[in-house]
């Protein structure tokens, strides 16, 4: 490898390209990260829109990241701070609302207040949830053994997943399926009577994915999301100091420390291969640089597609990737604050206190139906009347994101589909991000006026700029054919790629997409594995 | 029971109602349900914690530092007017009673905080000395001040905060109210305490509550306190060691050196420096029997994950400090393992994001990086974790002794 300058060259700096490039240089390799925008985080980014002002731009939140990667890493010693987000906030539509907190008790009280039935019912909801990420997480934590392999390795790996399943009793195993192919909806009626606790738990079946809770599929975005363990607590979330922006930088950090080097405005327009074997790279800008290992962390699309001719690739994979499923739904709308909201029903006290309601998600969605009409309209090409937003005043969580007294909110919204019938997203940002203030709004009268600045992110803004096919935040929806053994291509989910050296690292590879930094970290235990390292 | 002079505007801010007695003061828990929500208000922002249950002594007099310097384990002579010492005071045999902060306002005036109930001791110590010692802690509230934006909250009512040094005090006053504004504190972070006459205190309290009311002040109750001060590596009395009058044997005393106060022991060793219980340490430290040593253990992460984990559990990472000790031991020659030490503090950093825990070792395994193990019931079973022995505090931000210049 000593004629390169380079040992492998990473394509993309996002979180999941800076993981990788961090455990390549951690065991030597002399990594190279080109990054096409000015700043490395892809989608985890946070950009100061206002003076003092921290926005996180797309990605708002962790939980997924794998604890294995901030030990492994050592990412504390480079300002790893994950805060907690102490509250949890459904308003239920009529005024209501339901709002849960740390004390396990209390919460169960909440519910109580709202249906007596649904009180015992949440302990056994969340024991067999997480019964079902327990057997889940060995296969979340490790490549999918390859079926169709021939290499003896390939059948031990098999016999280790039927040995894995084969010791599930059978209730788990029945969950999990039902959690992987069924609807939340379903799912949650198996638990609860009250149509607010529902909506509550149904919250994160449906983000960033084209399905209402109603469709099947949903179950398996509400498990994909409680995968979760953010300080050993199923489903947790944290905001991290500054922003997932913050958090990158943190890994570019800890990638730089350990003799990775970074390049910015350094987008790269094709992999160079000779006979098969990938030997480097071109930048837009002409560049050519070597190196006997190019790592994409891009999506499916783009590591298959642009990167390379399709022609190199065999035909049932190009013919996989294209069919590959990629309908963003997402957008953001992200505000700058003169003031906290106020909810009338929790209104502020006269210390200022009273309002740990904005502690952590406001989540806008009161009821099944409710997302699911949100849903509807993306069916038919166009974004929801009154969409379901998830919600989050970040700078009480971490006051550093906003001048004091003032307030950062950012709002996942759905539903706003890539492509629209008879308009385009230019025609109807504003148009849209009226809509989004208007269900702030109506649960939290007066909130226009607070609004010192609205930032409206299309799912075209999302692909534009972070370079994510049709502003898919999981770089490939989670769909069940798109997971596991076939996530990104049957044949293709280990991080190799038909053409040797070439390696694919990024959210469109196996677990999935979210800040999570399993898609680095097991794509970089392959490349070394196979660099004999 | 007892309160504390800021307890009718805190217990206002606390929806919890969640109390222990603090030397027989009501002290909360928490102040919210969620006690980890205040202990980040520390590390990232800035919290209040009332500290009034500790007592205070008023020592004054000619003979004031010749009293002090004859009983405190820490040279008093070397604290000059308008500066602070972390201490402690020890029996005729060496072994630590009790700790405490003792601040010098004058050459003759000093203040003593102190963790347990110690007038008749010192006054009996105080015999045929110019001296006067008087309990004046009813006559002050306490209030810790902590975190990074401490500082700029509390230069907003008093500027003297932007460059007091570490450990340093100063007089000033807010609104009308006298306060010794000292750079000190329990959090292992940039940090405040502000003593104020009682009858002053809730309207102190309140200035500091509206100075931090834009940069995310609040409360924080014992719950956070306990995991904040095991990250900074500090001892606490009853769960690190134990008052060694009311002791019933020896292995229930420590020495100074063995809790991890040797820093201290300056001029001890070659016996120019003598106050209770100075010479038994000056024969510890020259014949080196100290039976331990205190040192910071990290719990290897991927073991302590395997063997939850193998046992159907999730790895709990819970930032609730344990109630209980734990042992420690040592992989011996014959495949076995035997006890060496024990582990008095035992929590779950979320900052550190890893278990830590404050030891106590054998001698000769407490040099840094020592493989150790912890002991530890999983599932109905006594197991071992693996741990390595550390240097504390486990965190230590820079901002905690930076000192900045006068604006």
């Amino acid at each position: 490898m000593s004629s390169h300058e380079y040992d492998a060259v990473v394509i993309g700096g996002g979180h999941n390209g800076l993981t990788h490039a961090a455990y390549l240089a951690k065991a030597g390799l002399r990594t190279l990260v080109l990054e096409k925008n000015g700043v490395v985080g892809g989608a985890a980014i946070t950009e100061e829109l206002m003076p003092g002002f921290q926005f996180t731009t797309f990605s708002y939140a962790l939980s997924l990241l794998r604890p294995e990667i901030i030990h492994e890493l050592d990412l504390v010693q480079h300002g790893f701070l994950p805060l907690m987000m102490p509250s949890s906030f459904h308003p239920t539509g009529d005024g209501g609302y339901l709002l849960f907190g740390d004390d396990h008790d209390a919460n169960i009280q909440e519910i109580r207040r709202h249906s007596p039935r649904d009180a015992d019912a949440y302990d056994r909801y969340h024991r067999d949830l997480d019964r079902v990420c327990q057997v889940v997480r060995p296969l979340f934590d490790n490549p999918p053994p390859n079926l169709w392999g021939s290499d003896p390795e390939d059948a031990v790996d098999v016999k280790w997943l039927l040995d894995h399943l084969g010791g599930v009793d059978r209730k788990t195993m029945h969950d999990t399926v039902r959690l992987l192919t069924g609807s939340a909806a379903d799912w949650l009626d198996d638990y609860f009577e009250h149509e607010a606790v529902k909506g509550y738990h149904a919250s994160s079946s449906v983000i960033g994915s084209k399905v209402g809770p109603m469709s099947p599929g949903s179950g398996l975005v509400l498990l994909f999301h409680k995968m979760g363990e953010h300080d050993g607590h199923l489903g947790s979330w944290a905001f991290h100091k500054g922003g997932n922006g913050g958090f990158t930088q943190v890994l570019a950090r800890a990638a730089t420390s350990y003799g990775a080097e970074i390049r910015l405005g350094a987008g790269v327009s094709s992999v160079l291969t000779d006979n098969g074997r990938a030997t480097g790279v071109v930048l837009q800008d002409g560049t050519e640089l070597r190196a006997p290992v190019v790592v994409s962390a891009l999506d499916p699309r783009r590591t298959f597609l642009d990167l390379v001719e399709p022609r190199e690739l065999p035909l049932d994979l190009v013919d996989n990737v294209r069919r590959m499923r990629f309908r963003g739904v997402s957008a953001k709308v992200n505000f700058a604050l003169d003031a906290l909201p106020v909810f009338p029903a929790l209104p502020p006290d006269a210390n200022g206190g009273g309002v740990d309601h904005f502690g952590g998600f406001l989540n806008i969605g009161p009821t099944i139906e409710y997302v699911e009409r949100a849903f509807d309209a993306a069916k038919y090409g166009w974004y929801s009347e009154q969409p379901y937003i998830d919600a989050a005043v970040q700078s009480v969580v971490d006051p550093d994101m906003a001048p004091p007294g003032k307030h950062v909110m950012s709002c996942f919204v759905q539903y706003a589909p890539y492509e629209l019938r008879g308009s385009t997203w230019d025609a109807e940002r504003d148009s849209f991000g009226d809509k989004a203030q208007a269900v702030l709004e109506s649960h939290f009268p007066g909130f226009g006026d607070l609004v010192l600045r609205r930032e409206v992110v299309t799912p075209l803004d999302i692909e534009t700029r972070t370079g994510l096919t049709e502003g898919n935040i999981f770089a490939g929806e989670f769909l069940a054919p798109q997971m596991y053994f076939f996530r990104p291509a049957p044949g293709w989910s280990q991080y190799a790629t038909p053409i040797d050296g070439y390696y694919q690292c990024g959210s469109g590879t196996h677990p999935g997409g979210c800040v999570i930094g399993s898609p680095g970290r097991l794509a970089a235990q392959r490349v070394l594995r196979d660099a004999g390292r | 029971m007892r309160t504390t002079p800021f307890h009718p505007r805190l217990s206002e801010l606390n929806d919890q109602h969640l109390y222990t007695h603090w030397q027989g003061t009501l002290s909360p828990l928490r102040y919210t349900h969620a006690p980890k929500h205040e202990y980040f208000a520390v590390r990232n922002s800035v919290g209040v914690f009332d500290t009034s249950p500790l007592y205070k002594y008023a020592v004054t007099g000619p003979d004031a530092e010749r009293l002090l310097a004859g009983a405190l384990v820490r040279d008093v002579k070397t604290c000059r007017p308008g500066q602070a010492q972390y201490t402690a005071w020890c029996d005729d045999r060496g072994f630590v009673m009790h700790d405490g902060v003792v601040f010098r306002h004058s050459a003759d005036e000093f203040l003593l905080t102190a963790a347990r109930p110690a007038l008749s001791w010192f006054q009996e110590l105080a015999t045929g000395l110019r001296v006067e010692l008087e309990d004046v802690t009813d006559g002050f509230g306490m209030l810790a001040v902590q975190g990074p934006r401490s500082r700029t909250v509390l230069a907003s009512l008093m500027p003297e905060a932007e460059s007091l040094a570490y450990f340093d005090h100063v007089p000033t006053k807010v609104g009308g109210a006298a306060v010794t504004l000292s750079r000190t504190g329990y959090t292992g972070d940039l940090g405040f305490e502000l003593t104020v006459p009682a009858d002053d205190a809730v309207a102190v309290l309140d200035a500091v509550l509206e100075a931090g009311r834009d940069h995310s002040i609040r409360p924080f109750g014992e719950e956070a306190l306990m995991t904040l001060r095991i990250e900074a590596g500090l001892a606490l009395i009853d769960v690190e060691w134990k008052d060694a009058r009311l002791s019933f044997s020896d292995a229930d005393c420590v020495t100074p050196k063995e809790l991890g106060l040797g820093w201290m022991l300056r001029g001890v060793r070659d016996g120019s420096r003598r106050f209770v219980g100075s010479e038994a340490i000056r024969r510890e430290l020259v014949d080196g029997t100290s039976r331990w040593l205190t040192t910071g253990v990290v719990v290897d992460w991927a073991d302590w994950d395997r063997l939850h984990r193998d046992a159907g559990l999730f790895p709990p990472k819970s930032e609730h400090p344990l109630p209980y000790e734990s042992m420690i031991l040592a992989d011996d020659a014959n495949g076995g393992q035997s006890e060496v030490g024990y582990c008095t503090s035992f929590v779950y950093s979320p900052v550190l994001q890893q278990h830590i825990g404050i030891a106590r070792v054998r001698p000769d395994l407490a040099p840094v990086g020592t493989a150790l193990r912890l002991e530890l019931a999983i599932a109905h079973h006594n197991t071992t974790v693996r741990v390595t022995t550390t240097p504390m505090p486990f965190f230590d931000p820079p901002r905690k002794k930076e000192q900045w210049k006068k604006a």
